[in-house]
Parts: C-alpha cells; structure tokens; sequence
C-alpha cells in the first residue's frame, strides 16, 4: 500500500524535495495554493462556522444532563437525562430488568467471538471443523442465555430486543450464509449445467428482490403457507431470511475471489493428485477467500446495518426501541436525542469494522 | 507473472504436507462414520419392531414405549379437560402457548414502553385485562408489535391473537378481510390540524393545500374522500411513521396534518409553539377503534366482548379499583352477580365467577384505565368526550351482565 501511494504522488506533479517542508507550510500550499483551493477553504470554514455553534450549544452548553423530564422541557439543548433514564431500554428493549445481565453477556460473546474471528492470527491455527464447532457452541450459549435457560422462566423471543438483536442476526446471518455462498459460488463454475442453473436462479432472484420484501415473504406469507399451529418463530423466520438473502451476495463475492484464482492453480493441485472438493478445500478457496476478505467485511457492515429492517416485521432491533424510547408519556417527544444514540452506536461498529478492513488489507498486502 | 510463482511456492510449501497428510484422515473419518451410522440405524429399528407402535411417530432417544404411554396419558388427559365443549382455534392456541399474543401500535399513552421495558398504555391494559379473563393472571400477555400497513396480515398470518392496535371498525374490514370486531373501545374521529397562520377557519377552506398523512390507516381514504366531496384539490404527503409524520408537519412541509384527533392532540403539545396551531372543528370522519380478531373463534370473540363491557360496566355502576372490596358486601342483586359474589354468571359461561372483579382490582374500570393513560391529566390531555358512559353523554353502553 505505502508503495503504491508513493508511486503515484511520484508520477504526479509534485517534484522529489530532499528536505522535508515544514507542516504549516505544507497546510497553507494544501489549503490556499490554488485559487480554487482558497475558495473551498473558506467555504468549509463559513459551513463549519455556520453549523458548528449551534451544535455545540445543542449538544453541550445548553444540555441538561439529569433530573425528571420536565427540566428538560424548559431547556434549549439535548436533553442526555433522556438516554441516561432510557439507555437501558434502547439497549436490551423489552428484556425483564432483573435479567439484564442475560442479553449483556449475549452480547458480550457475540461481540467477543467476532473479534476472535476477525483476527488473522487465529486463522492459521483453525481447521473448518473447530469454527464450525467454536460457533455452534457460542451461538448455543447465546441462545440459552437470551432464551432464559436453563433455569428461570422462558423469555419469548418478541421480548428480545435491542442491540442484541442487530449483532445476533447480523452474525449469525453472515456465518450461516458463508457455507450456503462458498457452494453457491462453487455451483455458479460448476461444469454440470443443471447445477450451474439452479445456482444462477437463486443467486438472481434473491438479488433481484430487495430484503424488506424477503423479510415481509419469511413473516407475513410464510405462515399463511403453512398449516396453522405450525409457526415458525418470527425471528427464527427474519433469521432464516437474511441468511438466504446474504447467500447470494456472499456467494458473488466469493466467485469473483475464485475467477481471480489463475488457471495453474489448479492444475497444480490436480498433479498433486488432489480430487476436485481436497484441491478446493486446500489450494483454490483458501487463496479465493483471503483474495475478497475486505469485500466480505465490506457487506458484513452494511448487513450491519440493514438489520435494522426488521423494524417492518415488528422486531424491536436498537433503533427500533430508540424511536419507541421517545413515545414513553413520562419522556414524550425526545426523538433527537434517542435518534443521536441509535446514531452513535451505529457509529462506533461500522467505524470499527471499517478500520479493521483496512487494517487487514495493509496486512495481506505484507503478505501476512 | 512473479506472483503467480510466488503464490505457487507458497501453496507448495504449506499445503502440500497438508494434502499428503489429509486424503487418508478422510477415508478414516468416512469408515469411521459408516459405522455409527450403521450400529445407529440398527438400534432405533429394534424397539419400533413393536406392533403396536404407530409409524409415523419420530424416534425419540429414550425407550419409546414410556414416551407413547405419556403421549397417551397426555391426550386422554386433554380430551377430558377439553370435554365436549366446543372450544375455537384461537382459544385453544392461546391455552397451548400459555399467554395471549396482542398485536400493538406505538402511540404515546395508547401502547408505548416505560423505561423498564414494560409496554404501557390504554390498549395495552385491555390486553392485561384478556389475559386475566383467560389466565386469570395479567402477564401472561405478549404484546406483538406491527406497523399500520403489516398489522391486518399478520392478524391474518396468526402472528397474534388479537389486534389491539386502534383498528378502526369498518364494513370491508369485517366482511371481505374476515374480521370479527369486539367493542369499540375508544371512539376517535379524524381531525385536521393547521398552523393559525395559514388563516383557515374550516376544512373547506384548504384549496391546493399539502396534507401529511399516515400510510395504510383510513385516514389516508378519508382525506381523499374529504377533499373529493368539497371538490377541491391537495396534494398528499403520505409518511409511514407517526412520529415522522408530525415531524415533517412541524418543520413546514405540509400545511395540514391529518390524523384522528386523539395523535393530534398529541402532536400539538409536541410542537414548538402549540399556541401557533389550531384543530379545525371538522371531524372528517367516524374512526371507532375496536378489537379485532380473525373469524372461527365465538369463545375467543365473546371473551373479547364481555372482557371490554366488564370495564365499561364497572364504571356505570360506580365500582373502581380502590373500592371494589366495598361492593362485594353490596345488596344489589345485579352488582353481586357482576363480581362473583353470586356465582351464577360464572357458571353460565363456565368461568371464573371471580373474573370481573380480578379484572377491576388489576387494570381499574373503563374510566380509570383512560384517565391514568390518556386523561386530561397525562401529556396526552385528553377529553372523555364520546369516551365517556352514556349516562354522562357519551357512547359507551355495556348491555346487563345477567
């Protein structure tokens, strides 16, 4: 990375200096060197006058910070007493306040066994079999702690809410499609026509339809389908339906990380005397996948955020219990604030995650 | 060209002891399995040898025999307590489930969490007062959420058991989408809202106007039937969420905001200066909002009716949470019939006798329920109105509880 980035300011216009400039000078050529750049300057100073004061005096002179909602009626700024008194419903929604500590750990392990996953340092040391046996573990647990067991009473899944909600369908959505796309992408090349075709058909009818209308098929259709009495739990249902939905995406990236795999890989492996699924396993996919890893972090982040979709099927993900945080008569009307939360929250994983990516990338590029 | 070598090497170098390692653990692991699954397929095929074993039945991992006498146990056990009591889907759903399912909107003081988590509200203690009458316990009631356009599917789909979401009664609703409704609980209208400065004294003065309407609620078909009759034009803004909706009223994109009047009462005290805004006089329509439930239950629908009359009974014949006890010593005949006192409208209906008066104690009467939610002393300040006993000129009217 740091190679090609020199490359090109060295093609560019600016000429080799044998002595470093100073920094100030370097910010004035930036900043006021053309007369375009002048312009655009004070531009984004006048923009930055214009919205940064009142912002400011929003978000912090004139905030109130505690007390009962009626001193914030009176205030002109934020009212942050509002998310003080809220920030356990925005978080963990409709989930007994006696057993907070359930989603907070589920969310804790998830958030944790994410982290594991993303580090490359582990990767070499993991089979398939022991991701697959470390998730299915942790998922277990997550799902005992949110469903209240093993001991205390059931907490039905309408009652789960929250940022557990988003992380939840968010990972377990993209590890339950990894293995559905590694063999939608494998059947998209596959020689066998009938194979290839129904690969395609799914691939393109899933994207051709955007998620809300998949999540409205999985919730509102699906059970009219089926026999009555046999309902399929709705987050179950949201869960199964994004799992589908990021298949076919998984599975494109995917194929573009195998069609930028050269044809000598693969006969290398063949004269190595590798059948077709040892030579993908072992030669062709590991190489593939490490090829489209940023893609990858690319649509876990915007699944990230499309979870938040569920809010049409009636699941309380956290900006869903941030917009109802404000519709409470004793906090009415707050919806600035719960918003400016929901907001920051979001913030901080896609930043995260955007980060990492390109973090990765630097790595990889390292060859690591 | 140089990173293909190199690539090459690498792979070479780190997967070829893999590969020579890993093709005979896989043969191993594939005999290894043949085998379990044999000596497994072999195990579960000598109990179910048994005669008398249906089928159909799954294998289960313990002795079928104990699980089929329980299974048996477990059906004569339900058919005696069913009996011959005609008992609908929806009932019988509930009863399995343990709890009710409530779908619900989201509307400060008529459905909205407190900061614990706990929905709120003036439909959601009619929920509470269901599950009472069903249970005989408040909280065995989950409260399903869904937006305006989703909630009649899902009523449809099974999603919940009853919609208490301020459905408005209406003909189609009730003979082309299959809805039985039970009593309106709240009698709403639908209003129009207007910042004083537009100068506009009636609704037939808004000629070219923008109105902010909610998707999917009569409200958007009774506006375009408003202006159509009055034969003047506007232009719609149709937003899907309530509180979207009176966002973008508040910061002028659109002269009007419709809705029934109970939102906009709200939606006034939320507004910068409320005193800059007026609500036109004209209620545009008839907006009854009363449960709603699918076709095929009578139980579940009756449960629903006389649920609904109890709270508006309650508050005819004075009795209130706080003083409920004192009525039970009370002479009158149709008051001690009413609390249980006199058992025989329990046995009439095969119920609790203690129904109504649990339901008093918990959630209060039709009165208490709606001044502690959405009364003139919550933010919400609102009139009793029609809301109020029709001994006090309103509409509610409970017929006798004999």
């Amino acid at each position: 990375m740091t190679d090609h980035a020199t490359d090109h300011r060295l093609g560019g216009l600016a000429p080799p200096r044998s002595t470093p400039e100073p920094r100030w000078r370097a910010l004035r050529d930036g900043l006021f060197g053309s007369k375009p750049n002048a312009v655009l300057t004070l531009l984004c100073l006048g923009l930055l006058a214009w919205a940064v004061p009142p912002l400011l005096r929003w978000t912090l002179l004139d905030a109130v910070w505690s007390g009962p909602a009626d001193r914030c009626a009176e205030a002109a700024g934020a009212c942050w007493a509002f998310v003080g008194e809220k920030l356990r419903y925005i978080l963990f929604g409709f989930y007994d306040v006696d057993r907070q500590w359930r989603p907070a750990a589920a969310l804790a392990i998830l958030a944790g066994m994410t982290v594991l996953s993303a580090l490359p340092a582990l990767w070499r040391r993991t089979t398939p079999l022991r991701w697959v046996a470390g998730w299915s573990a942790g998922l277990a647990v997550v799902v005992l702690l949110l469903t209240g067991g093993p001991d205390g009473p059931a907490v039905p899944t309408e009652r789960w809410s929250g940022l557990p909600v988003n992380l939840l369908l968010a990972t377990v959505g993209m590890i339950g499609a990894f293995p559905l796309a590694v063999l939608l992408a494998l059947a998209r090349r596959s020689p066998l026509g009938g194979v290839r075709l129904l690969a395609v058909t799914f691939i393109e009818v899933m994207r051709g339809v955007p998620l809300i209308a998949v999540l409205y098929v999985a919730t509102l259709l699906l059970p009219l389908m089926l026999p009555s009495g046999s309902a399929i739990d709705k987050l179950l249902r949201a869960q199964i339906a994004i799992i589908l939905f990021v298949s076919a995406y998984l599975a494109e990236i995917i194929r573009a990380g195998l069609q930028a795999i050269p044809p000598g890989q693969h006969e290398a492996a063949r004269a190595l005397g590798l059948g077709y699924w040892a030579a993908m396993r072992l030669v062709i996919l590991p190489q593939a996948l490490r090829t489209v890893i940023p893609a990858i972090v690319n649509l876990a982040v915007g699944l990230f955020q499309d979870t938040t979709l569920v809010i049409v099927i009636g699941l309380f993900d956290v900006l869903n219990t941030a917009r109802n945080a404000a519709k409470d008569p004793a906090w009415l009307g707050f919806y600035d604030e719960a918003f400016a939360l929901a907001a920051v929250i979001y913030l901080i994983f896609c930043v995260l995650a955007s980060r990492y990516s390109l973090w990765l990338e630097a790595r990889l590029r390292r060859g690591g | 060209m140089i990173r293909d070598i190199g690539r090459l090497r690498i792979t070479g170098r780190t997967n070829g002891r893999a590969a020579a390692r890993h093709p005979r653990r896989i043969v191993m692991r594939g005999f290894k399995n043949n085998k379990t699954l044999l000596r497994e397929s072999t195990m579960r095929h000598s109990p179910s040898s048994s005669p008398s074993t249906p089928p159909a039945r799954p294998p289960s991992k313990g002795p079928s025999a104990r699980w089929l006498l329980a299974g048996a146990l477990g059906v004569a056990l339900g058919l005696a307590l069913t009996g011959a009591a005609k008992a609908g889907p929806t009932i019988d759903a509930i009863k399995a489930r343990g709890a009710i399912k409530v779908g619900v909107g989201s509307q400060p003081g008529f459905f909205a969490p407190d900061s614990n988590g706990r929905w709120q509200g003036f439909f959601v203690d009619f929920g509470r007062a269901l599950a009472i009458a069903v249970f005989n316990d408040p909280e065995k009631v989950q409260f399903v959420s869904s937006s305006p356009q989703q909630r009649l599917p899902s009523l449809q789909s099974g999603e919940f058991d009853i919609l208490l979401s301020g459905v408005t009664q209406t003909f189609t609703r009730a003979t082309k989408l299959g809805f039985h409704f039970g009593p309106v609980v709240f009698y709403d209208g639908q209003g129009l809202l207007v910042p004083k400065k537009l100068g506009v004294a009636k609704g037939k003065d808004l000629n070219g106007a923008t109105v902010c309407v909610q998707t999917g609620t009569t409200g958007e078909l009774n506006i375009t039937d408003f202006f159509r009759q009055n034969r003047i034009s506007f232009k719609p803004v149709v937003i899907e969420e309530t509180a979207e909706n009176q966002k973008a009223f508040a910061s002028g994109r659109c002269d009007v905001l419709t809705q029934d009047a109970s939102d906009l009462a709200i939606t006034r005290t939320q507004l910068p200066k409320p005193d800059d805004y007026v609500l036109l006089p004209e209620r545009i329509s008839k907006e009854p909002l009363a449960p709603a439930i699918r076709y095929g239950d009578d139980q579940w629908l009756e449960i629903v009716n006389w649920v609904v009359n109890a709270t508006i009974q309650a508050e005819e014949f004075g009795i209130t949470q706080a003083n409920v006890d004192s009525f039970l010593t009370s002479g009158d005949p149709s008051i001690r019939r009413f609390l249980g006192v006199d058992p025989s409208l329990g046995e009439a209906a095969k119920l609790d006798p203690k129904i109504f008066y649990t339901i008093i104690k918990t959630v209060g009467n039709y009165g208490e329920i709606f001044e502690r939610h959405v009364g003139p002393k919550t933010k919400v300040g609102l009139e009793r109105g029609y809301n109020a006993p029709w001994t006090q000129g309103g509409l509610l009217y409970a017929p006798p509880f004999r």
